[in-house]
């Protein structure tokens, strides 16, 4: 009878925390939603913002921010996933390979905003790129790295040695095996990665606050090369500058919604295709 | 490694040899049945089969049960298989031994034909090559199972001898003494059956122990 | 019933790192037999196996002497190349271990990596892999159907037509039915000796009654030495070595 009544409140105080948490999480959502859905309309949406960013929408933010991510992504993505394979499947093992694990989760320690600065060093003077959103893309890329060689490393680690093995006793080559058994298995952890790393892309604000962002930009960006609006930033600015606070607050919850919002999309998305890649091959 | 299965076999070694010690009492009673003219005795012979019966069908069960429960390989397999062959050679033994002392009561009331003299050494032969069996395969004793196979002809010589002299000296002259002339011809035949079946133990004995077949292959036995 | 000799190991040692894992094998497997090995777990068998089809070499600090060859030809020369030794020598593992993917392309797999692109050639071969391994009665309505939807035996099986479709000529079984219930196992045993007719079959088993009823002959492995060798018949009721009989009627150790 004790030992039950130790076990239950055990359990209940486990679910107590559990509560806790999804609390704060509703907190967030709500709070969010309250003060940003007021000013959310087709407009807000649709345009660029206007009259000292008072009126208008935030369109050319959201856009930047999706071709930030993507642009880091894509940059990140074969870079991290290369790595992880070398790292999982040829490098021979021992203390070099340890090492430079370790660098890379150490790199996934370090402050956004040096990233930010070292991006500046870089992207932006040293090779010219100039604040645009090829040096932004690539300094997010930087930051999300670590995340998508760990994850990546991860799943392919957990591709059972006995598949791999049943291809190689087949007569497959090993970058056949690795290529046609072993990333597809490892597929839906490599893209729990991806999904981690672009929630992570998206809301950064200090590696592009000098490298990308602008607080302002005449329409929408014309190439690689222009700088960008984007919607960390965005709210980031508009709550420490500007002559309006109390519109511009408006503005910047209903940003933060969108923000919100569009990193939820975008993790559904991945999910989606990640529990389909589940179904046909698990 | 002691394993359960040694108990086991150990029980069933103790059988074999428990089958081969109440056989070889067996053909003693009869043949001093024969020799001493004893109708008890001849009697007692008849009756004990039952017992000896029911132990074969005890050492078979157990020998089944092993096979079916431990899958023996090998020397074990070996070693029940040839305890199998060997419980029925004995039995088939002390059914000879009835088959004996049933002709001995057919003669005790009868005159002797003539004093009997080879046929005691006929049994004294059958005697110990069952005793040596028995004996080589509680030993595991490989010579002097080779030993007993190979006594087998020196039976056959004294049977056909018996035989001979039943036959020409005794049936062929005088047909009214065949019904004293023939019991004793089948004796000399049954304690040559008994000496066979002694060699087939042998001869398991000697597979048991060197995996050998010299069953049929005399040659092996060099 | 002399059959030639398909690989013949000689003095073959092996060595992880610095420890010796095999010590001077001298073994011939005969085409179109079954050969089973047994020994204790840590024996080297699964190790001697793997070495067959060149598939320790891919574990790091390893190390070779001696002689294995495959039709006479010596399988570690530097000519040879480890893909196309595989490709002669499948193997069946421990544990069924398909591809995370359709029944179809598992079987399928092993002739595309092999540059064989004819759809109607793939096709007619993996019926053909299918039926030789006893599956393709159960499966041929559900060919698109995940392989891990398969029973543990139906697993193995696939495994088995796996190898089939590239047509190797050994297959080695690394004891393959460790996982399966008695009616799975029976099946993949009838399988065996169906298969011998056409393949030259090397298992490595803990089961001996396993080996003592699908093989040929047998080999005796103990701390990385063969012990004895010989007809499975003679091996099972009269072993030579008296570590070979304390090993088989369970007086080991």
């Amino acid at each position: 009878m004790k030992k039950n009544l130790i076990q239950d409140s055990g359990f209940f105080i486990l679910f107590l925390c559990m509560l806790t948490t999804l609390i704060f999480l509703g907190l967030i959502i709500y709070f969010i939603s309250v003060r940003g859905l007021k000013v959310i309309s087709w407009e807000f949406l649709t345009q660029g913002p206007r009259m000292g960013m008072t009126q208008g929408g935030i369109a050319p933010a959201i856009l930047g921010t999706v071709y930030l991510t993507l642009g880091a992504v894509l940059f990140a993505l074969p870079l991290g996933l290369a790595c992880a394979i070398y790292l999982c499947e040829y490098s021979p093992k021992g203390f070099t390979v340890n090492l430079i694990k370790m660098g890379i989760n150490n790199l996934a320690g370090v402050p956004s905003v040096v990233f930010g600065l070292f991006g500046l060093a870089v992207f932006v003077k040293f090779f010219g790129f100039g604040v645009s959103i090829l040096s932004g893309s690539l300094t997010l890329g930087i930051v999300i790295l670590p995340l998508i060689i760990s994850a990546s490393q991860e799943a392919l680690l957990a591709v059972p040695q006995s598949i791999r093995e049943a291809s190689l006793s087949l007569g497959a080559t090993k970058w056949a095996t690795i290529k046609n058994i072993v990333l597809p298995t490892a597929l839906p952890g490599i893209l729990t990665g991806i999904i981690l790393s672009i929630g992570r892309a998206a809301g950064e604000t200090a590696p592009i606050l000098f490298t990308a962002a602008a607080f302002y930009t005449r329409g929408y960006p014309r190439s690689i090369f222009s700088e960008v609006m984007a919607l960390p930033y965005h709210i980031y600015a508009l709550m420490t500058e500007g002559t309006h606070p109390d519109q511009q607050t408006a503005i910047a919850y209903g940003s933060s919604l969108i923000l919100l919002f569009l990193v939820l999309l975008i993790s559904a998305a991945a999910i989606f295709i990640r529990q389909r890649q589940k179904n046909i091959h698990g | 490694m002691k394993i359960h299965l040694d108990e086991e076999l150990k029980e069933l070694h103790k059988d074999i040899l428990k089958m081969g010690v109440m056989v070889q009492e067996e053909i003693y009673k009869s043949v001093d049945s024969l020799r001493e003219r004893d109708r008890q005795k001849a009697e007692e012979v008849v009756n004990a089969d039952k017992r000896i019966d029911e132990l074969e069908l005890v050492i078979d069960e157990k020998c089944i049960d092993l096979i079916a429960r431990y899958q023996p390989m090998a020397g074990d397999l070996r070693f029940i298989t040839t305890g199998m062959k060997i419980n029925a050679e004995l039995e088939r033994i002390a059914d000879i031994a009835v088959d004996i002392s049933q002709r001995v009561l057919e003669l005790v009331d009868k005159p002797l034909l003539k004093p009997l003299v080879d046929i005691p050494k006929l049994s004294a032969i059958a005697q110990k090559m069952v005793g040596d069996a028995i004996e080589a395969f509680v030993s595991k004793d490989v010579e002097l199972a080779k030993k007993v196979v190979l006594s087998d002809s020196q039976a056959d010589k004294l049977r056909n001898f018996v035989q001979d002299e039943l036959l020409n000296d005794y049936i062929a002259k005088d047909a009214k003494t065949a019904d004293r002339a023939v019991p004793l011809l089948l004796i000399s035949r049954y304690l040559e059956r008994i000496c066979d079946h002694a060699t087939n133990i042998a001869e398991d004995v000697v597979y048991m122990v060197e995996a050998k077949v010299v069953r049929h292959h005399p040659e092996q036995l060099k | 019933m002399d059959s030639k000799v398909k690989i013949k190991a000689e003095g073959v040692n092996f060595f992880y790192a610095r420890s010796q894992a095999l010590k001077d094998i001298n073994l011939d497997i005969y085409e179109n037999q079954v050969t089973a090995i047994i020994g204790p777990s840590g024996c080297g068998k699964s190790t001697f196996i793997r070495l067959l089809n060149r598939m320790n070499e891919l574990l790091p600090h390893t190390n070779i002497t001696g002689r294995i060859s495959l039709d006479g030809r010596d399988i570690f020369e530097d000519s040879v190349d480890a893909v196309q030794i595989r490709k002669r020598v499948g193997m069946v593992f421990q544990k069924p271990n398909p591809f995370p993917k359709s029944i179809f392309e598992n079987i399928s797999y092993g002739i595309k990596v092999n540059g064989i692109k004819d759809k109607t050639f793939i096709e007619e071969k993996v019926e053909a892999s299918l039926k030789k391994a006893a599956l393709w009665q159960e499966v041929r309505d559900r060919l698109s159907d995940s392989a891990l939807k398969l029973s543990g035996g139906q697993q193995q099986r696939l495994c088995i037509a796996r190898c089939l479709a590239v047509e190797s000529e050994v297959i080695l079984f690394d004891e393959p039915c460790a996982s399966l219930d008695p009616i799975s196992t029976a099946k993949i045993e009838e399988l065996i000796t169906e298969l011998k007719k056409d393949y030259t079959i090397v298992i490595v088993t803990h089961n001996m009654q396993q080996a003592a009823r699908v093989s040929d002959y047998t080999a005796f492995f103990l701390m990385g030495e063969l012990i004895e060798f010989g007809r499975t018949q003679d091996i099972f009721t009269a072993p030579k070595d008296k570590r070979t009989e304390d090993y088989i009627t369970g007086r080991f150790g």
